[in-house]
Protein backbone atom coordinates (compact mmCIF):
# COMPACT_ATOMS: atom_id res chain seq x y z
CA UNK A 1 0.00 0.00 0.00
CA UNK A 2 1.45 3.55 -0.92
CA UNK A 3 2.43 5.10 2.54
CA UNK A 4 2.30 1.80 3.98
CA UNK A 5 6.40 1.55 4.93
CA UNK A 6 7.20 -1.72 6.83
CA UNK A 7 10.42 -3.08 7.54
CA UNK A 8 10.53 -5.70 5.19
CA UNK A 9 10.48 -8.82 8.01
CA UNK A 10 7.11 -7.31 8.98
CA UNK A 11 5.61 -7.31 5.42
CA UNK A 12 7.14 -10.86 5.00
CA UNK A 13 5.52 -11.92 8.59
CA UNK A 14 2.54 -10.54 7.36
CA UNK A 15 2.20 -12.84 4.37
CA UNK A 16 3.08 -15.82 6.30
CA UNK A 17 -0.17 -15.13 8.10
CA UNK A 18 -2.06 -14.72 5.00
CA UNK A 19 -0.68 -18.05 3.49
CA UNK A 20 -1.69 -19.50 6.76
CA UNK A 21 -4.61 -17.93 7.44
CA UNK A 22 -5.70 -19.28 3.38
CA UNK A 23 -5.42 -22.35 4.36
CA UNK A 24 -7.45 -22.45 7.20
CA UNK A 25 -10.25 -20.42 5.22
CA UNK A 26 -9.77 -23.26 2.76
CA UNK A 27 -10.39 -25.95 5.51
CA UNK A 28 -13.31 -23.73 6.53
CA UNK A 29 -14.64 -24.39 3.21
CA UNK A 30 -13.89 -27.96 2.94
CA UNK A 31 -14.84 -28.88 6.34
CA UNK A 32 -17.38 -32.15 5.08
CA UNK A 33 -14.27 -33.02 3.40
CA UNK A 34 -11.99 -32.48 6.00
CA UNK A 35 -14.57 -34.84 8.29
CA UNK A 36 -14.73 -37.53 5.46
CA UNK A 37 -10.82 -37.27 5.19
CA UNK A 38 -10.84 -37.79 9.35
CA UNK A 39 -12.86 -41.02 9.03
CA UNK A 40 -10.81 -42.46 6.69
CA UNK A 41 -7.21 -41.97 7.92
CA UNK A 42 -8.78 -43.25 11.26
CA UNK A 43 -10.28 -46.39 9.88
CA UNK A 44 -7.01 -47.35 7.85
CA UNK A 45 -4.93 -46.56 11.26
CA UNK A 46 -7.53 -49.00 13.23
CA UNK A 47 -7.16 -51.32 9.97
CA UNK A 48 -3.79 -51.81 10.03
CA UNK A 49 -3.51 -52.32 13.91
CA UNK A 50 -6.11 -55.14 13.98
CA UNK A 51 -3.49 -57.32 11.64
CA UNK A 52 -1.78 -57.25 14.97
CA UNK A 53 -4.93 -58.48 16.85
CA UNK A 54 -5.45 -60.91 13.92
CA UNK A 55 -1.48 -62.11 14.32
CA UNK A 56 -2.79 -64.83 16.78
CA UNK A 57 -5.55 -66.72 14.02
CA UNK A 58 -2.28 -66.34 11.33
CA UNK A 59 -0.72 -68.58 14.31
CA UNK A 60 2.00 -66.36 14.78
CA UNK A 61 3.67 -66.33 18.28
CA UNK A 62 4.36 -62.48 19.02
CA UNK A 63 3.64 -59.82 21.63
CA UNK A 64 0.34 -58.74 20.33
CA UNK A 65 0.14 -55.27 22.03
CA UNK A 66 3.83 -54.71 20.95
CA UNK A 67 2.90 -55.23 17.57
CA UNK A 68 -0.61 -53.68 17.55
CA UNK A 69 1.23 -50.54 19.12
CA UNK A 70 3.64 -50.88 16.35
CA UNK A 71 1.66 -50.75 13.74
CA UNK A 72 0.00 -47.81 15.23
CA UNK A 73 2.49 -45.48 16.02
CA UNK A 74 3.43 -46.38 12.05
CA UNK A 75 0.18 -45.25 10.69
CA UNK A 76 -0.20 -42.19 12.95
CA UNK A 77 3.45 -40.90 12.24
CA UNK A 78 2.98 -41.93 8.60
CA UNK A 79 -0.22 -39.98 7.63
CA UNK A 80 1.25 -36.75 9.52
CA UNK A 81 4.46 -37.24 7.80
CA UNK A 82 3.22 -38.20 4.73
CA UNK A 83 0.57 -35.02 5.04
CA UNK A 84 3.48 -32.89 5.82
CA UNK A 85 5.33 -34.14 2.39
CA UNK A 86 2.27 -33.71 0.86
CA UNK A 87 1.06 -30.33 1.32
CA UNK A 88 4.49 -28.89 0.59
CA UNK A 89 4.92 -30.73 -2.84
CA UNK A 90 1.43 -29.91 -4.02
CA UNK A 91 2.22 -26.20 -2.93
CA UNK A 92 2.85 -25.22 -7.26
CA UNK A 93 0.38 -27.74 -8.64
CA UNK A 94 -2.38 -26.78 -5.90
CA UNK A 95 -2.05 -23.58 -7.06
CA UNK A 96 -1.81 -23.83 -10.47
CA UNK A 97 -5.01 -26.14 -10.17
CA UNK A 98 -6.68 -23.10 -8.55
CA UNK A 99 -5.59 -20.67 -11.25
CA UNK A 100 -4.12 -18.47 -8.78
CA UNK A 101 -0.23 -19.25 -9.17
CA UNK A 102 0.56 -16.09 -11.13
CA UNK A 103 -0.64 -13.64 -8.95
CA UNK A 104 1.22 -15.69 -5.96
CA UNK A 105 4.58 -15.69 -7.57
CA UNK A 106 3.86 -11.90 -8.76
CA UNK A 107 3.41 -10.83 -5.54
CA UNK A 108 6.52 -9.72 -3.02
CA UNK A 109 6.68 -12.06 -1.00
CA UNK A 110 9.70 -14.42 -0.84
CA UNK A 111 9.35 -17.98 -1.64
CA UNK A 112 10.95 -18.33 1.42
CA UNK A 113 7.76 -17.11 3.21
CA UNK A 114 5.27 -18.88 1.14
CA UNK A 115 6.55 -22.20 1.66
CA UNK A 116 7.32 -21.73 5.30
CA UNK A 117 3.81 -20.15 5.33
CA UNK A 118 2.48 -23.95 4.00
CA UNK A 119 4.58 -25.83 6.09
CA UNK A 120 3.59 -23.90 9.56
CA UNK A 121 -0.12 -24.50 8.11
CA UNK A 122 0.62 -28.24 7.58
CA UNK A 123 2.44 -28.98 10.70
CA UNK A 124 -0.30 -27.46 12.84
CA UNK A 125 -3.39 -29.08 10.76
CA UNK A 126 -1.08 -32.58 10.91
CA UNK A 127 -0.73 -32.59 14.76
CA UNK A 128 -4.23 -31.83 15.11
CA UNK A 129 -5.26 -34.36 12.88
CA UNK A 130 -3.14 -36.93 14.80
CA UNK A 131 -4.15 -36.31 17.96
CA UNK A 132 -7.99 -37.14 17.01
CA UNK A 133 -6.73 -40.19 15.25
CA UNK A 134 -4.90 -41.40 18.64
CA UNK A 135 -7.61 -40.37 20.85
CA UNK A 136 -10.05 -42.23 18.74
CA UNK A 137 -7.90 -45.41 18.93
CA UNK A 138 -7.21 -45.16 22.28
CA UNK A 139 -10.59 -46.01 22.65
CA UNK A 140 -10.44 -49.09 20.66
CA UNK A 141 -7.19 -50.93 21.33
CA UNK A 142 -5.38 -51.55 24.46
CA UNK A 143 -2.22 -50.06 23.77
CA UNK A 144 1.43 -50.74 25.25
CA UNK A 145 2.42 -47.03 26.09
CA UNK A 146 3.15 -47.91 29.65
CA UNK A 147 6.83 -46.34 29.53
CA UNK A 148 6.15 -43.66 26.60
CA UNK A 149 8.24 -40.84 27.02
CA UNK A 150 6.04 -38.38 24.93
CA UNK A 151 7.74 -34.99 25.33
CA UNK A 152 11.16 -37.52 23.44
CA UNK A 153 8.38 -38.49 21.07
CA UNK A 154 7.24 -34.78 20.16
CA UNK A 155 10.57 -33.68 19.79
CA UNK A 156 11.72 -35.67 17.18
CA UNK A 157 8.64 -35.03 15.17
CA UNK A 158 9.32 -31.37 15.71
CA UNK A 159 12.51 -32.52 13.99
CA UNK A 160 11.09 -34.51 11.79
CA UNK A 161 9.14 -31.84 10.47
CA UNK A 162 11.74 -29.60 9.56
CA UNK A 163 13.57 -32.36 7.48
CA UNK A 164 10.42 -33.47 5.90
CA UNK A 165 9.64 -29.44 4.80
CA UNK A 166 12.89 -29.42 3.35
CA UNK A 167 12.45 -32.78 1.73
CA UNK A 168 8.34 -31.59 0.44
CA UNK A 169 10.13 -28.63 -1.02
CA UNK A 170 12.59 -30.80 -3.23
CA UNK A 171 9.53 -32.25 -4.23
CA UNK A 172 7.36 -29.23 -5.00
CA UNK A 173 9.65 -28.57 -7.65
CA UNK A 174 9.26 -31.38 -9.95
CA UNK A 175 5.15 -29.69 -11.38
CA UNK A 176 7.51 -26.18 -11.76
CA UNK A 177 9.63 -28.55 -14.02
CA UNK A 178 6.55 -30.59 -15.68
CA UNK A 179 3.55 -29.08 -15.48
CA UNK A 180 1.52 -32.09 -16.80
CA UNK A 181 3.60 -34.81 -14.93
CA UNK A 182 5.68 -33.18 -12.06
CA UNK A 183 2.98 -34.02 -9.44
CA UNK A 184 2.79 -37.73 -10.24
CA UNK A 185 6.43 -37.92 -10.11
CA UNK A 186 6.26 -36.33 -6.70
CA UNK A 187 3.54 -39.32 -5.88
CA UNK A 188 6.08 -41.98 -6.64
CA UNK A 189 8.86 -40.08 -3.96
CA UNK A 190 5.92 -40.18 -1.26
CA UNK A 191 5.03 -44.03 -1.98
CA UNK A 192 8.90 -44.82 -2.11
CA UNK A 193 9.45 -43.49 1.19
CA UNK A 194 6.36 -45.38 2.58
CA UNK A 195 7.75 -48.40 1.26
CA UNK A 196 11.66 -48.02 2.82
CA UNK A 197 11.23 -45.94 5.67
CA UNK A 198 9.77 -49.01 8.13
CA UNK A 199 6.83 -47.48 8.43
CA UNK A 200 4.87 -51.09 9.26
CA UNK A 201 8.03 -53.13 9.32
CA UNK A 202 12.13 -52.80 10.31
CA UNK A 203 14.10 -51.78 7.52
CA UNK A 204 15.83 -54.80 8.20
CA UNK A 205 13.41 -57.28 6.56
CA UNK A 206 14.01 -54.95 3.19
CA UNK A 207 16.84 -55.94 0.38
CA UNK A 208 20.07 -54.27 0.60
CA UNK A 209 19.23 -51.95 -1.93
CA UNK A 210 16.18 -50.60 0.06
CA UNK A 211 18.24 -50.23 2.79
CA UNK A 212 20.39 -47.94 1.34
CA UNK A 213 17.10 -44.99 0.27
CA UNK A 214 15.95 -45.82 3.70
CA UNK A 215 19.37 -44.44 5.22
CA UNK A 216 18.31 -40.77 3.15
CA UNK A 217 14.66 -41.20 4.18
CA UNK A 218 13.91 -38.42 7.27
CA UNK A 219 10.39 -40.80 7.93
CA UNK A 220 13.43 -43.98 8.45
CA UNK A 221 14.98 -42.08 10.98
CA UNK A 222 11.47 -39.90 12.72
CA UNK A 223 9.66 -43.47 13.01
CA UNK A 224 12.70 -45.13 14.68
CA UNK A 225 12.88 -42.20 16.80
CA UNK A 226 9.33 -41.93 17.91
CA UNK A 227 8.68 -45.67 18.32
CA UNK A 228 12.16 -46.13 20.87
CA UNK A 229 10.47 -42.89 22.83
CA UNK A 230 6.79 -44.06 22.77
CA UNK A 231 7.72 -48.16 23.13
CA UNK A 232 10.86 -48.32 25.00
CA UNK A 233 10.90 -45.10 27.44
CA UNK A 234 14.12 -43.67 25.25
CA UNK A 235 15.25 -40.52 27.52
CA UNK A 236 16.92 -37.61 25.18
CA UNK A 237 20.40 -39.43 25.60
CA UNK A 238 19.03 -42.48 23.67
CA UNK A 239 17.37 -40.49 21.31
CA UNK A 240 19.81 -37.90 20.26
CA UNK A 241 21.30 -40.85 17.78
CA UNK A 242 18.00 -40.32 15.69
CA UNK A 243 17.32 -36.37 16.04
CA UNK A 244 21.21 -35.73 15.56
CA UNK A 245 20.73 -37.08 11.64
CA UNK A 246 17.36 -35.41 11.19
CA UNK A 247 19.29 -32.08 12.39
CA UNK A 248 21.67 -33.14 9.67
CA UNK A 249 19.09 -33.84 7.44
CA UNK A 250 17.24 -30.45 8.13
CA UNK A 251 20.35 -28.47 7.68
CA UNK A 252 20.78 -30.52 4.28
CA UNK A 253 17.50 -30.49 3.00
CA UNK A 254 15.75 -26.89 3.63
CA UNK A 255 18.49 -25.09 1.98
CA UNK A 256 18.84 -27.33 -0.85
CA UNK A 257 14.90 -27.48 -1.24
CA UNK A 258 14.84 -23.34 -1.73
CA UNK A 259 17.74 -23.28 -3.96
CA UNK A 260 16.18 -26.47 -6.27
CA UNK A 261 12.75 -24.50 -5.74
CA UNK A 262 14.48 -20.81 -6.76
CA UNK A 263 16.32 -22.96 -10.03
CA UNK A 264 12.76 -24.71 -10.97
CA UNK A 265 11.12 -21.49 -10.56
CA UNK A 266 14.13 -19.69 -12.84
CA UNK A 267 13.49 -22.56 -15.34
CA UNK A 268 9.63 -21.86 -15.63
CA UNK A 269 10.46 -18.16 -15.44
CA UNK A 270 12.53 -18.74 -18.69
CA UNK A 271 10.23 -21.63 -20.67
CA UNK A 272 6.52 -19.75 -19.68
CA UNK A 273 5.85 -22.34 -17.58
CA UNK A 274 4.23 -20.64 -14.91
CA UNK A 275 0.87 -19.81 -16.88
CA UNK A 276 -1.77 -22.16 -15.93
CA UNK A 277 -2.66 -24.34 -18.37
CA UNK A 278 1.43 -25.23 -18.66
CA UNK B 1 11.35 9.05 -14.81
CA UNK B 2 9.05 7.01 -16.52
CA UNK B 3 6.27 4.33 -15.10
CA UNK B 4 7.77 1.44 -17.36
CA UNK B 5 10.10 1.59 -20.30
CA UNK B 6 11.20 -1.42 -22.36
CA UNK B 7 14.13 -1.26 -24.57
CA UNK B 8 14.81 -4.18 -27.11
CA UNK B 9 12.96 -7.12 -25.32
CA UNK B 10 13.12 -10.22 -27.10
CA UNK B 11 11.28 -13.84 -25.79
CA UNK B 12 10.97 -16.95 -27.51
CA UNK B 13 9.39 -20.01 -26.84
CA UNK B 14 10.17 -23.66 -27.48
CA UNK B 15 7.47 -25.83 -28.51
CA UNK B 16 6.99 -29.28 -28.38
CA UNK B 17 8.43 -30.40 -31.62
CA UNK B 18 11.67 -28.02 -31.49
CA UNK B 19 9.46 -25.35 -33.31
CA UNK B 20 10.27 -21.35 -32.00
CA UNK B 21 7.77 -18.92 -31.29
CA UNK B 22 9.03 -15.64 -31.33
CA UNK B 23 6.89 -14.11 -28.89
CA UNK B 24 8.39 -10.92 -28.15
CA UNK B 25 10.21 -9.34 -31.02
CA UNK B 26 12.45 -6.42 -30.22
CA UNK B 27 9.55 -4.78 -28.45
CA UNK B 28 10.44 -1.30 -26.76
CA UNK B 29 7.95 1.40 -25.55
CA UNK B 30 7.43 3.54 -22.32
CA UNK B 31 4.32 4.51 -20.52
CA UNK B 32 4.95 8.33 -18.65
CA UNK B 33 3.95 8.63 -14.65
CA UNK B 34 0.27 8.67 -15.06
CA UNK B 35 -0.14 7.99 -18.45
CA UNK B 36 -2.43 4.54 -20.28
CA UNK B 37 -1.43 3.44 -22.93
CA UNK B 38 -2.89 0.50 -24.67
CA UNK B 39 -1.53 -2.62 -26.68
CA UNK B 40 -4.12 -3.11 -29.30
CA UNK B 41 -3.59 -6.91 -31.15
CA UNK B 42 -4.84 -10.00 -32.07
CA UNK B 43 -4.66 -13.18 -29.69
CA UNK B 44 -1.52 -14.60 -30.30
CA UNK B 45 0.10 -11.16 -30.94
CA UNK B 46 2.21 -11.21 -27.30
CA UNK B 47 0.45 -8.89 -25.70
CA UNK B 48 0.03 -11.78 -22.62
CA UNK B 49 3.76 -12.47 -22.52
CA UNK B 50 4.53 -8.31 -22.85
CA UNK B 51 2.15 -8.50 -19.48
CA UNK B 52 3.90 -11.39 -17.90
CA UNK B 53 7.31 -10.10 -18.45
CA UNK B 54 6.89 -6.88 -17.02
CA UNK B 55 4.69 -8.39 -14.00
CA UNK B 56 8.26 -10.91 -13.67
CA UNK B 57 6.19 -14.19 -14.46
CA UNK B 58 8.33 -14.41 -17.46
CA UNK B 59 12.15 -14.01 -18.32
CA UNK B 60 13.08 -12.28 -21.43
CA UNK B 61 15.58 -13.43 -23.66
CA UNK B 62 17.38 -10.21 -24.05
CA UNK B 63 16.47 -6.25 -23.89
CA UNK B 64 15.87 -4.01 -20.77
CA UNK B 65 12.65 -3.66 -18.58
CA UNK B 66 12.80 -0.94 -15.95
CA UNK B 67 9.54 0.33 -13.60
CA UNK B 68 10.41 3.48 -12.23
CA UNK B 69 14.00 2.96 -13.01
CA UNK B 70 14.46 -0.49 -11.46
CA UNK B 71 15.54 -3.30 -13.48
CA UNK B 72 12.82 -5.81 -12.85
CA UNK B 73 14.98 -8.86 -13.96
CA UNK B 74 17.52 -7.69 -11.58
CA UNK B 75 15.37 -6.55 -9.03
CA UNK B 76 11.86 -8.44 -9.32
CA UNK B 77 10.90 -8.08 -5.43
CA UNK B 78 11.34 -4.87 -5.50
CA UNK B 79 9.26 -4.17 -8.34
CA UNK B 80 6.91 -6.43 -7.42
CA UNK B 81 5.90 -4.25 -4.26
CA UNK B 82 5.13 -1.13 -6.66
CA UNK B 83 3.09 -3.35 -9.42
CA UNK B 84 0.13 -5.41 -9.95
CA UNK B 85 -2.11 -6.82 -12.47
CA UNK B 86 -5.47 -7.69 -13.83
CA UNK B 87 -5.58 -10.30 -16.07
CA UNK B 88 -8.60 -11.86 -18.29
CA UNK B 89 -9.30 -15.12 -16.06
CA UNK B 90 -9.85 -13.54 -12.64
CA UNK B 91 -8.18 -16.16 -10.72
CA UNK B 92 -9.24 -16.45 -7.67
CA UNK B 93 -9.71 -19.74 -4.77
CA UNK B 94 -13.30 -19.71 -6.23
CA UNK B 95 -14.57 -21.67 -2.67
CA UNK B 96 -13.13 -19.02 -0.58
CA UNK B 97 -15.14 -15.49 -0.42
CA UNK B 98 -14.16 -12.02 -2.21
CA UNK B 99 -13.29 -10.69 1.29
CA UNK B 100 -11.10 -13.85 2.06
CA UNK B 101 -9.16 -13.74 -1.36
CA UNK B 102 -9.04 -9.74 -1.10
CA UNK B 103 -7.84 -10.11 2.82
CA UNK B 104 -5.60 -13.07 1.32
CA UNK B 105 -4.05 -10.60 -1.59
CA UNK B 106 -3.37 -7.64 0.80
CA UNK B 107 -1.24 -10.09 2.72
CA UNK B 108 1.07 -10.98 0.18
CA UNK B 109 2.03 -7.22 0.06
CA UNK B 110 2.45 -7.09 3.75
CA UNK B 111 -1.29 -5.19 4.23
CA UNK B 112 -2.63 -6.22 7.39
CA UNK B 113 -6.42 -7.11 7.96
CA UNK B 114 -7.06 -4.36 10.13
CA UNK B 115 -5.39 -1.85 7.35
CA UNK B 116 -6.85 -3.49 4.67
CA UNK B 117 -10.72 -3.75 5.66
CA UNK B 118 -11.72 -0.25 5.50
CA UNK B 119 -9.84 -0.09 2.13
CA UNK B 120 -12.07 -3.13 1.02
CA UNK B 121 -14.77 -1.38 2.05
CA UNK B 122 -13.83 2.16 0.00
CA UNK B 123 -13.23 0.50 -2.87
CA UNK B 124 -16.28 -1.93 -3.13
CA UNK B 125 -18.54 1.02 -2.56
CA UNK B 126 -16.94 3.04 -4.94
CA UNK B 127 -17.34 -0.38 -7.79
CA UNK B 128 -21.00 -0.68 -6.46
CA UNK B 129 -20.48 -3.76 -4.98
CA UNK B 130 -22.21 -4.82 -2.54
CA UNK B 131 -20.94 -5.39 1.03
CA UNK B 132 -23.06 -8.19 1.72
CA UNK B 133 -22.02 -10.46 -1.91
CA UNK B 134 -18.53 -9.60 0.12
CA UNK B 135 -18.82 -12.86 1.98
CA UNK B 136 -20.12 -14.68 -0.77
CA UNK B 137 -18.05 -17.95 -2.39
CA UNK B 138 -16.10 -16.75 -5.93
CA UNK B 139 -18.03 -19.10 -7.53
CA UNK B 140 -21.37 -18.16 -7.00
CA UNK B 141 -20.72 -14.70 -8.46
CA UNK B 142 -20.93 -13.57 -12.03
CA UNK B 143 -18.20 -12.63 -14.44
CA UNK B 144 -18.79 -9.02 -14.21
CA UNK B 145 -18.50 -9.35 -10.18
CA UNK B 146 -15.44 -11.46 -10.45
CA UNK B 147 -13.59 -9.45 -12.87
CA UNK B 148 -14.76 -6.12 -10.58
CA UNK B 149 -12.73 -7.81 -7.59
CA UNK B 150 -10.11 -8.76 -9.62
CA UNK B 151 -9.49 -4.98 -9.83
CA UNK B 152 -10.29 -4.45 -6.46
CA UNK B 153 -7.28 -6.63 -5.05
CA UNK B 154 -5.32 -5.06 -7.72
CA UNK B 155 -6.24 -1.55 -6.47
CA UNK B 156 -5.85 -2.92 -2.42
CA UNK B 157 -1.73 -3.01 -3.15
CA UNK B 158 -1.97 0.82 -4.23
CA UNK B 159 -0.10 -0.01 -7.22
CA UNK B 160 2.11 2.94 -9.33
CA UNK B 161 1.84 0.80 -12.01
CA UNK B 162 -1.57 -1.02 -13.38
CA UNK B 163 -1.13 -4.42 -15.74
CA UNK B 164 -4.49 -4.85 -17.71
CA UNK B 165 -4.87 -7.64 -19.15
CA UNK B 166 -7.95 -7.53 -21.31
CA UNK B 167 -10.44 -6.75 -18.10
CA UNK B 168 -13.25 -6.71 -20.28
CA UNK B 169 -13.14 -9.44 -22.23
CA UNK B 170 -15.97 -11.80 -21.69
CA UNK B 171 -18.03 -9.50 -20.10
CA UNK B 172 -21.74 -8.59 -20.68
CA UNK B 173 -21.78 -4.73 -21.46
CA UNK B 174 -23.44 -3.70 -18.32
CA UNK B 175 -20.59 -5.78 -16.76
CA UNK B 176 -17.58 -3.99 -19.35
CA UNK B 177 -19.06 -0.45 -19.00
CA UNK B 178 -18.73 -0.95 -15.39
CA UNK B 179 -15.36 -1.93 -15.36
CA UNK B 180 -14.49 0.68 -17.65
CA UNK B 181 -15.61 3.13 -15.44
CA UNK B 182 -13.70 1.74 -12.65
CA UNK B 183 -10.60 1.58 -14.91
CA UNK B 184 -11.34 5.40 -15.35
CA UNK B 185 -11.68 6.15 -11.61
CA UNK B 186 -7.94 4.58 -11.08
CA UNK B 187 -6.54 6.68 -13.64
CA UNK B 188 -8.18 10.00 -12.58
CA UNK B 189 -8.01 9.14 -9.26
CA UNK B 190 -5.22 7.25 -7.68
CA UNK B 191 -1.81 8.58 -9.85
CA UNK B 192 -1.36 5.01 -11.90
CA UNK B 193 0.05 4.44 -14.53
CA UNK B 194 -1.42 1.76 -16.73
CA UNK B 195 -0.35 -0.55 -19.58
CA UNK B 196 -4.00 -1.87 -20.92
CA UNK B 197 -3.76 -4.88 -23.95
CA UNK B 198 -7.36 -5.26 -24.98
CA UNK B 199 -9.11 -5.97 -28.42
CA UNK B 200 -11.80 -3.34 -27.30
CA UNK B 201 -11.32 -0.33 -29.78
CA UNK B 202 -13.35 1.94 -28.42
CA UNK B 203 -12.15 0.86 -24.50
CA UNK B 204 -8.53 2.03 -26.09
CA UNK B 205 -9.77 4.80 -27.57
CA UNK B 206 -11.91 6.19 -24.49
CA UNK B 207 -9.03 5.08 -21.51
CA UNK B 208 -6.06 5.32 -23.46
CA UNK B 209 -3.57 8.46 -23.72
CA UNK B 210 -1.58 6.47 -26.60
CA UNK B 211 -2.58 3.36 -28.36
CA UNK B 212 -0.06 0.46 -29.63
CA UNK B 213 -0.73 -2.12 -32.17
CA UNK B 214 1.25 -5.13 -31.56
CA UNK B 215 1.33 -8.22 -34.38
CA UNK B 216 3.29 -11.24 -34.42
CA UNK B 217 5.62 -9.79 -31.14
CA UNK B 218 6.07 -6.50 -32.75
CA UNK B 219 4.64 -3.13 -31.82
CA UNK B 220 4.02 -1.19 -35.38
CA UNK B 221 3.07 2.01 -33.71
CA UNK B 222 2.50 3.78 -30.71
CA UNK B 223 0.91 6.96 -30.70
CA UNK B 224 -1.81 9.38 -29.17
CA UNK B 225 -5.51 7.75 -30.71
CA UNK B 226 -6.22 10.43 -33.10
CA UNK B 227 -2.24 10.29 -34.40
CA UNK B 228 -2.32 6.43 -35.19
CA UNK B 229 -5.92 6.74 -37.32
CA UNK B 230 -4.18 9.35 -39.19
CA UNK B 231 -1.06 7.50 -39.90
CA UNK B 232 -3.88 5.28 -41.82
CA UNK B 233 -5.59 7.81 -43.62
CA UNK B 234 -6.57 7.06 -47.43
CA UNK B 235 -7.13 9.94 -49.88
CA UNK B 236 -7.55 12.35 -46.77
CA UNK B 237 -10.49 10.03 -44.57
CA UNK B 238 -9.36 9.81 -41.31
CA UNK B 239 -10.32 5.48 -40.65
CA UNK B 240 -11.76 4.96 -36.94
CA UNK B 241 -9.48 3.11 -34.99
CA UNK B 242 -11.07 -0.22 -35.94
CA UNK B 243 -10.27 0.58 -39.30
CA UNK B 244 -6.73 1.65 -38.34
CA UNK B 245 -6.71 -1.96 -36.54
CA UNK B 246 -7.78 -3.79 -39.70
CA UNK B 247 -5.57 -1.72 -42.28
CA UNK B 248 -2.38 -2.44 -39.80
CA UNK B 249 -2.81 -6.29 -38.48
CA UNK B 250 -4.78 -7.90 -41.73
CA UNK B 251 -7.16 -8.89 -38.92
CA UNK B 252 -11.09 -8.06 -38.46
CA UNK B 253 -11.81 -6.96 -34.40
CA UNK B 254 -13.61 -10.76 -34.55
CA UNK B 255 -10.65 -12.42 -36.41
CA UNK B 256 -8.37 -10.95 -33.59
CA UNK B 257 -10.51 -12.19 -30.83
CA UNK B 258 -11.54 -15.24 -31.68
CA UNK B 259 -7.61 -16.66 -32.55
CA UNK B 260 -6.59 -18.39 -29.70
CA UNK B 261 -3.19 -17.66 -28.04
Amino acid sequence: MRGNVKPLWLSEMVAVWGYVQRNYFLTKRYFMWEIVWLVYVTINAMAITYIGAGVDAAGGTVDKEFLMTYLLVGALLWNYLSMLFDVLSETVSWERWEGTIEYTFMSPSSRVTHLLGMGFYAVVYGILQTALTLGVCYLFFDLDLSRANYAGALLVLAVASVSLVGFGIVAAVLPLLSPEKGQQVSYIVSSVLLLVSGVYYDVSVLPGWMQAIATVSPVTYALQGARAALQDGAGVAELWNYIRVLLVMGVVFVPLGLFVFHLGESYAKRTGKLKRSG
Amino acid sequence: MNALELRGVEKSFKKRRGEVVRALDSVSLSVGKGEVVGILGPNGSGKSTLVRVISTLVLPDSGEVAVFGVDAVRHPKQVQRSMNRVSVEASFFKKLSAMENLLYGAKLYGVTSAEARPRIKEILDNIGFAQKRATEPMEHLSRGMQQKIALARALLTSPVLMLLDEPTTGLDPRSKKDVQVFIRRIRDAHDSSILLCTHDMGEAEELCDRVGIMVDGKILALEEPEDLKRRYATNGRVPTLEETFMAATGYSVEEASANTE
